[in-house]
């Protein structure tokens, strides 16, 4: 066998740029971040050891709170609807039905739009004045309003709509797909038995998913954490601050506001959210498919 | 199943199916609607007189901030970024996929969980210090800025993507090249390249598809000439001169959408390839 030198160093050499990028930019950019947010930093980077203060500026800060509870409601709901949607749908596809290909299609374009082309297009649907508002109205429903885009106790809501509605389809696509990986001896045995459809999916087959649960959880939760850019084009934060969420939070006091530290230290609470629910979260997860098998 | 249940099963996914379908329809018709129209008629009605007006507006003449000249430019900033980072990202991550399943060496499975951390940080705690890094090199306000912060963190989906994907194919392979003689990049060339079909199309998709509709990096990175068409649509609809023009609104976010809707409509089963594999595995 002839063993090139070459081949030794070649491997290491092909990936070493990629490592090095992940080195520097995600760990080390993770470490500057950290460390601006325990100084000084106003408008300009500031090494000045400022210790836990912009942490407590942050948590004295109403709009961070604001911020923290939007996500908490958005997060929640839209997680818990996603999947709901996602998995009743997911099950009806799974009846044989004609036309699924066509029908799951249409389920999972929203996936390929930018979230601002969907913000933009649910601010016109939901504009109370021309949108659903008028339609329904003009059903015969002359005192129907629907102004939960402008008003401030409801607005984070429009969010959860058009988040659902884009992400409900890509939840039902991971459903299904672990649905068609069933035993289906499993299921026929259970017919045998008698076992009517709704229990064989509530007692064995939803069971089996929970794999699919965990990623479809954590992937949600992850688009719900990075959400950005569907508030940006919805309500831009607004009416005044009532939608903001953390990700608003940090790109306003970072680049508009010029307080870089207190930025920074939003930056690394988002870090420690993602970290908080994903780390117990895959911690589960593997503890449960490590005794599983 | 009954034939009751049967027909409630349909009715449930073709109302699904209405609802998702919904907003593409409304945005559809009123991109095509006069202002007048939009004002008497219904949200949902087909117009009446049809009219390009707006789509022609957004395209060339609509003003995004201070500039007027529709999405035009920054829809070629888009492709001008796009296309770049997404075949340099890729092309890495094949390398990458290659080395880390055919060419594994002491440690190489620890590196590669390192860098799928790279998936899952929320990308604002890198933020600050990527504008001033790209500052300092002088690269901010560019497109280049643009492509090389999107071929970075790409990488870890790329790398994911393709090393899912090599991991399959037998060691046996590999050592009967070697022991012909072939070296790591002929191997890569004439045996991995030829079966690799199926996930370049995936990776390529789904980079398409993320870099095209990222906000973030677009809005925080770019200058007032390099935007992408995703931050010129935000300042689009919300640069309002007088009357708000809904209509052009909604032809301007069609025109957002429109390539990545195409690449779903012409390649959609590698889509949802792409988005479960990346999903799932990640």
């Amino acid at each position: 066998m002839t063993s090139r030198v070459a081949d030794h160093w070649l491997p290491k050499l092909v990936l070493s740029p990629t490592l090095a990028a992940s080195l520097l930019f995600v760990y080390g950019f993770i470490l500057i971040t950290v460390a601006l947010s325990f100084t000084e930093s106003r408008l300009l980077p500031n090494w000045e050891w400022a210790g836990i203060e912009r942490y407590l500026d942050l948590f004295d800060n109403e709009r961070w709170w604001t911020s923290a509870a939007n996500l908490a409601i958005f997060g929640t709901l839209f997680i818990a609807l996603s999947m709901a949607i996602g998995l009743l749908i997911a099950i009806l596809l799974d009846q044989k039905i004609r036309g699924e290909g066509f029908l799951r299609a249409i389920y999972l374009y929203p996936m390929a739009l930018s979230f601002i082309v969907s913000g933009t297009a649910w601010k016109w649907i939901l504009n109370p004045g021309l949108g659903l508002e008028k339609l329904v109205q003009s059903w015969g429903f002359p005192d129907f309003t629907f102004d939960w885009l402008v008003n401030p106790d409801m607005a984070i809501y429009t969010v959860v709509i058009a988040g659902v509605w884009q992400s409900a389809g890509f939840a039902m696509a991971l459903f299904l797909a672990g649905l068609r990986g069933v035993d289906s001896e499993i299921i026929k045995a259970a017919q045998v038995d008698g076992a009517s459809t709704p229990t064989i999916y509530r007692r064995i087959i939803i069971p089996t998913l929970r794999p699919v649960f965990f990623s479809v959880t954590l992937i949600l939760a992850h688009i719900a954490i990075k959400s950005f850019d569907l508030v940006m084009a919805l309500t831009g934060g607004g009416p005044g601050t009532a939608t903001d969420v953390p990700a608003i939070f940090m790109y306003q006091f970072s680049f508009s506001r010029g307080q870089l530290g207190l930025g920074a230290a939003s930056a690394v609470m988002m870090l420690m959210t993602v970290i908080a629910i994903m780390v117990p979260l895959m911690y589960a997860e593997t503890k449960a498919s490590g005794a599983g098998r | 199943m009954t034939k009751l249940s049967r027909a409630c099963v349909y009715a449930v996914l073709i109302l699904a199916a209405l609802y998702t379908l919904a907003p593409l329809w409304v945005m559809v018709a009123t991109s095509l609607k006069s202002l007048d129209e939009i004002r008497d008629g219904s949200l949902i009605a087909a117009p009446l007189a049809p009219t390009v007006e707006p789509w022609l507006k957004a395209w060339s003449s609509a003003c995004t901030g201070v500039r007027c000249e529709g999405l035009k430019p920054f829809f070629w900033n888009s492709l001008l970024m796009t296309i770049p980072a997404v075949l340099i990202s890729t092309f890495i991550g094949a390398l990458n996929g290659y080395v880390l399943t055919q060419w594994r060496f002491r440690g190489s499975e620890v590196l590669f969980t390192a860098l799928l951390v790279g998936c899952f940080i929320p990308f604002q705690v890198v933020l600050l210090p990527m504008a001033r890094t790209l500052g300092m090199v002088g690269l901010s306000d560019s497109i280049f800025g643009l492509i090389f912060v999107h071929v970075v963190y790409g990488l870890a989906f790329t790398t994911l993507f393709f090393r899912n994907y090599y991991v399959s194919i037998p060691q046996d392979l590999m050592k009967a090249a070697r022991v012909d003689g072939a070296g790591f990049f002929t191997i890569f060339w004439r045996i991995l390249m030829p079966i690799s079909g199926p996930i370049f199309v995936v990776c390529i998709i789904w980079q398409f598809t993320q870099i095209w509709n990222d906000f973030l990096f677009g809005v925080v990175f770019a200058g007032a000439d390099s935007q992408p068409i995703t931050v010129a649509l935000n300042n689009l609809v919300r640069t309002s001169t007088g009357v708000k023009e809904y209509n052009v609104d909604m032809a301007a976010a069609i025109i957002a959408a429109l390539p990545t809707l195409f690449v779903y409509i012409v390649a959609g089963k590698y889509f949802v390839r792409g988005l479960t594999a990346g999903a799932v595995k990640g």
